[in-house]
């Protein structure tokens, strides 16, 4: 199977544009800084949540908790998985207890993730909220999971993929779509 | 933060039987996995449900405190169900053979066999005669790979690499399934390894394996970044090649003494259980350079490593 790009939806202008929104929504919702606290879901959400601390930083003038977690050992799909994910250490330094936690990814597809990251979290510790904060929302739910703040919403087919690229990780930023295609 | 195109490896061994037959890449995969790990047991949580529906069974031929205590409180931080079987209470003094027992427990639908043995090679038969993964806890003077992962672990998070490392490995290493798999792992991993023990309890041909070979402590330590001080086993074999604790102690005891002329940070390990006053001193075990303690801590996250790794490649072998 080969990946066929076809479509940019977001392009480094764009992406920054839309973190920059989200940064504003959040602040718009939750006010005090104090209070919450950012963990991405890694690779690619922990940078996202980076990003956008940063820019809370920038807006509201002082910078709230960023963590980063790795839900490998959480995952549904274990023993499905035809490759065994690589396990990566969590990266949580404070106490989420009581806290209104943004969890970041960056795509949000079936659901599932948010869910691994939903149970990982909780063994932290007991957060008052968690909201969830994605770049893109490209639709197929298969849990009752909605995201709080959204870089753009894209509709896919299942035949599709959605990649975002970071310049942390892949040096560029971009969101594509790509088209799967069976080879014969 | 490390990303995941850093360590991109695909694990393939249903078993790990000993350092010898891993690459220097899967022995740093292990290492690198086993970080994850070392997370998860610092968290007030120390469970993960990676291994749900698991079930790993212990089955110790030789009795064994710390080794089995470690595995089964790593498999049940992953969620893993645990059994234990003791020789005293298995059906090997009724005369089972070890590929039957293998057999049976596999019958069980056993995923993961942790196994000790007096004989050195008994986890290969096992492994070649099931399906289940089979993880060698020890056998003979073999290999205890799990141990050597964890030295190397923990000498790692000391000091930051193992490449260039000089390791000095000291005591009873003709008898040490401990000392042949740090050897085979350092030795993999670029370290700089030497052996120091009594003439007597140098095994032949030991130098084939890359190491320098020593009967002089003060040669061993000198330059050493970490030594692995081994137990000398007076209640079994070391009676033989050495006359008197006390003169053992005074030859190759481990001192504060003797580590003034070392290197000011020298790693200080031992696999345990410390004969104190035969192999080092107290002060050494309970001074600033001693690591001993961190090394049990680690060995439940190496082993969560190695139970999640051959658990998660046992499906694509079959």
């Amino acid at each position: 199977m080969t990946l066929k790009e076809k479509t940019k939806i977001l392009d480094k202008e764009l992406m920054n544009k839309a973190l920059e929104r989200m940064a504003h929504e959040i602040i718009e919702k939750i006010k005090s800084v104090d209070e919450m606290a950012i963990v991405g879901i890694k690779n690619r959400g922990a940078y996202i949540g980076e990003r956008l601390a940063n820019k809370i930083e920038k807006i509201a003038g002082s910078r709230p908790q960023v963590g980063a977690l790795d839900i490998t050992l959480y995952r549904d799909d274990l023993t499905q998985a035809f490759e065994q994910p690589v396990v990566h250490a969590t990266e949580i330094d404070f106490d989420i207890s009581g806290k209104k936690i943004i969890l970041v990814d960056d795509v949000l597809y079936t659901g599932r993730t948010i869910r691994c990251a939903l149970d990982a979290l909780i063994d932290f510790g007991r957060p008052s909220h968690i909201q969830l904060a994605v770049l893109v929302d490209r639709g197929h739910r298969e849990l009752p999971i909605k995201a709080d703040y959204v870089g753009k919403n894209v509709p896919t087919s299942a035949k599709e993929t959605v990649e975002v690229r970071l310049m942390e990780v892949d040096g560029k930023d971009e969101a594509v779509i790509s088209e799967k295609i069976e080879e014969q | 933060m490390k990303t995941s195109a850093e360590k991109k490896i695909i694990w393939t061994k249903k078993d790990l039987l000993g350092l010898e037959y891993l690459s220097r890449e899967e022995i740093e995969f292990i290492l690198y996995t086993a970080e994850g790990f070392k997370e998860v047991t610092t968290r007030q949580i120390k469970k993960v449900p990676a291994l749900r529906g698991k079930t790993v069974v212990n089955l110790f031929y030789e009795p064994s405190t710390r080794t089995r205590t470690s595995f089964e409180l790593a498999a049940k931080r992953l969620s893993a169900d645990v059994i234990n079987i003791g020789i005293e209470s298995s059906s090997v003094r009724k005369g089972e053979t070890l590929i039957d027992t293998g057999k049976n427990i596999e019958a069980l639908k056993i995923d993961i066999i942790v196994v000790r043995h007096s004989a050195s090679g008994a986890p290969n038969i096992l492994a070649r005669s099931v399906g289940s993964s089979v993880v060698n806890a020890g056998d003979g003077w073999h290999e205890h790979p799990t141990q050597a992962l964890l030295d190397m672990f923990t000498l790692k998070s000391k000091l930051g690499r193992l490449e260039g490392l000089n390791v000095s490995i000291i005591g009873d290493i003709a008898h040490s399934r401990v000392a042949r798999s740090n050897i085979w792992g350092l030795t993999k991993l670029g370290a700089n390894v030497t052996v120091c023990a009594p003439p007597m309890l140098i095994p032949d041909g030991v130098e084939k394996m890359g190491v320098k070979v020593t009967s002089d402590i003060d040669i061993a330590l000198k330059d050493a970044d970490a030594i692995n001080v081994l137990r000398m086993q007076f209640e079994r074999d070391g009676a033989l090649a050495f006359p008197s604790k006390l003169e053992y102690f005074k030859q190759y005891g481990v001192t504060s003494e003797r580590l003034k002329d070392c290197k000011k940070n020298i790693v200080v390990m031992h696999p345990g259980p410390i004969n104190r006053g035969i192999e080092m001193s107290s002060e050494v075990a309970d001074g600033a350079n001693s690591v001993i303690l961190e090394q049990v801590t680690n060995g439940i996250a190496v082993r969560m490593a190695v139970l999640y790794l051959v658990s998660g490649a046992r499906r694509d072998v079959s």
